[in-house]
């Protein structure tokens, strides 16, 4: 049901990621890196989508069942909290407004 | 019907992730960023819904609720100075819910080959980045001592353990019957994670955060192959790269190697009293501080950490309100280790309402310190110190420092002449163009606010 051979196209899609990822974090303002760093955090924690397959999966067995139950909890932790915190801070950045002058 | 539709959900969702990181480049598109990443998740995890195999879904129910339950609050009631420790503690969860996948995928499935290699990878990095992610939790926190524990071989032991971790995962691939392996490797992995991180000093904990920032996003990307799931490869990938990408920012702003880092225990060698001689140094009153600042057309102010130790963020936004208010331009310019992660001075600034076009990042400020009536150094140490350019001998030499001494007058407010927390002396306090603001951040401001209180109020 799962091949186990030598992926390459996953390889090439890693490598391409991790490309672009270089350029669009290089563009990213020093400003912003705090929000940055929660919101990729938010992202990674797509690890969810694996964790719903073992948890929700008709053959799991009992451990898979308990690994994969925390894993959708730690990763639904990281899920809401990185999203909510990481748009908590960017409300703050304001530029200065015009009755200040 | 149902499989195409999972497919194209992740599709859509690594295009939406692109672009949230694409937004968030500046300020103005960032909050679009991150609804474009809230979608593309919901996206994901709707279409993973769908998927044929999955079809117990209390389970997962049950577990979205008290992750939410859980991430509701840790979202909201985190003080600002706290960010560094949420941080923390949410890369620890995401290694350790990527490890716990690669076990369950370990006894379920009983994978070979190279989703075996990928599984191995997964787990080895899920669980050391799990607790390397505690560990420093527990030192941002302060619930671990902040200084580094070392003791003798204390790399040779490291390197040991994650050589052995290898090997063993090296030969659970070539012979995947051996299922006793398993376990031990993953005992090392969690333990070459405490050991990694409990000899990295506090002064350090920027470059470290990002790091595990990195590990995590790869042991996601690992998770990936293992899955055969190409958007966590994708989300893997660009996590990884940003986290690398910030560490080696940090890495240059501290002029230290990866290696240093890692393995240098830095903040212990300099225990060694540098010269004592009692220099003469000139302090001044409220009264005369407030008197040079009234009179400046230009000030820059250098933030360090020790501004937020004393939460005197929103005095200094006041100050900031009374200066401009009378014709002063004031900038702030902001080293990239001034907080304790990446950023983080930024975020503490703009919480007190300071308009983050005011915010200066060391290359762009360093050449208008020259033309600066006043620097005024608050809760700042090393990151002003001159010595880094030209002390040959001193531990930070060779450290980009924000050019504080070429300000025409240069005011630092400190407790006391203690030097900070690498214990290394700073020359620009003996400097005789250096006044000396002896007290507390929060009340010396509140002090400098109070004397001119009539003068700041009312605009020229």
């Amino acid at each position: 049901m799962q091949h186990q051979g030598f992926d390459e196209i996953s390889l090439y899609v890693f490598l391409l990621a991790g490309f672009l990822g270089f350029e669009l974090i290089k563009r990213v303002s020093p400003l912003l890196h705090t929000p940055l760093m929660s919101l990729t955090n938010a992202i990674s924690a797509i690890s969810v989508v694996g964790a719903i397959i073992i948890a929700g999966s008709g053959e799991a067995n009992a451990l898979s069942k308990t690994l994969g139950f925390i894993a959708v909890t730690a990763a639904t932790i990281n899920l809401v909290s990185g999203y909510l915190i990481t748009d908590r801070m960017l409300k703050m950045f304001k530029k200065r407004d015009g009755e200040k002058r | 019907m149902a499989e195409t539709f999972v497919r194209l959900s992740y599709l859509l969702a690594a295009v939406l992730f692109v672009f949230s990181l694409k937004w968030m480049s500046a300020p103005s598109t960032a909050r679009r960023g991150v609804l474009a990443g809230e979608i593309g998740m919901l996206v994901a995890v709707v279409g993973t819904l769908v998927h044929h195999e999955v079809v117990n879904y209390q389970l997962i129910f049950i577990a979205f609720f008290v992750g939410s339950a859980i991430g509701v609050p840790l979202a909201y009631l985190m003080p600002m100075t706290a960010v560094p420790q949420r941080t923390a503690l949410s890369h620890a969860f995401g290694g350790l819910a990527v490890a716990l996948i690669g076990t369950a995928k370990f006894y379920q499935h009983s994978p070979h080959g190279f989703t075996l290699v990928a599984v191995v990878f997964e787990t080895l990095l899920g669980f050391l980045t799990f607790t390397g992610s505690l560990m420093a939790f527990g030192k941002l926190q302060e619930i671990l001592p902040t200084r580094p524990i070392v003791y003798r071989n204390q790399n040779l032991v490291n390197l040991s353990i994650l050589g052995a971790a290898l090997v063993l995962g090296v030969w659970l691939i070539a012979d995947p019957q051996q299922t006793w392996i398993f376990p031990v490797f993953s005992g090392l992995a969690l333990l070459f994670g405490v050991l990694l991180i409990i000899p990295i000093g506090g002064a350090d904990m920027p470059t470290v955060i990002a790091l595990l920032n990195s590990y995590a996003g790869l042991a996601a990307s690992a998770m990936g192959f293992a899955m055969d799931n190409k958007l966590l490869i994708i989300a893997g990938a660009l996590d990884g790269s940003s986290g690398f990408i910030l560490s080696v920012i940090m890495c240059r702003a501290m002029n230290r190697s990866f290696t240093n880092v890692l393995f240098g225990a830095f903040g212990q060698l300099q225990v060694s009293e540098s010269k004592v001689e009692q220099k003469p140094v000139r302090s001044a009153t409220p009264e005369e501080a407030a008197s040079i600042l009234e009179s400046a057309r230009s000030v820059i102010v250098v933030p360090g950490y020790g501004l937020a130790v004393a939460q005197a963020q929103h005095k200094l936004r006041e100050l900031f309100d009374a200066l401009t208010r009378r014709g002063v331009d004031v900038k702030f310019a902001i080293h990239p280790v001034a907080g304790r992660m990446p950023g983080h001075m930024n975020v503490l600034l703009a919480e007190a309402d300071i308009p983050y076009d005011r915010l200066f990042e060391m290359d762009e400020i360093n050449g208008d310190f020259a033309q600066a009536d006043v620097a005024l150094v608050i809760g700042a140490n090393d990151v002003t110190n001159p010595a880094a350019r030209h002390d040959k001998s001193s531990p930070i030499y060779g450290m980009p420092i924000l050019n504080t001494d070429h300000a025409r007058t240069v005011m630092v407010i400190k407790r006391s002449m203690n030097p900070g927390f690498a214990g290394i002396e700073n020359e620009l306090y003996y400097m005789d163009k250096t006044l000396m603001l002896f007290g507390d951040a929060k009340s010396f401001l509140t002090a400098l606010l109070r004397i001119s209180g009539t003068g700041y109020a009312t605009p020229k």
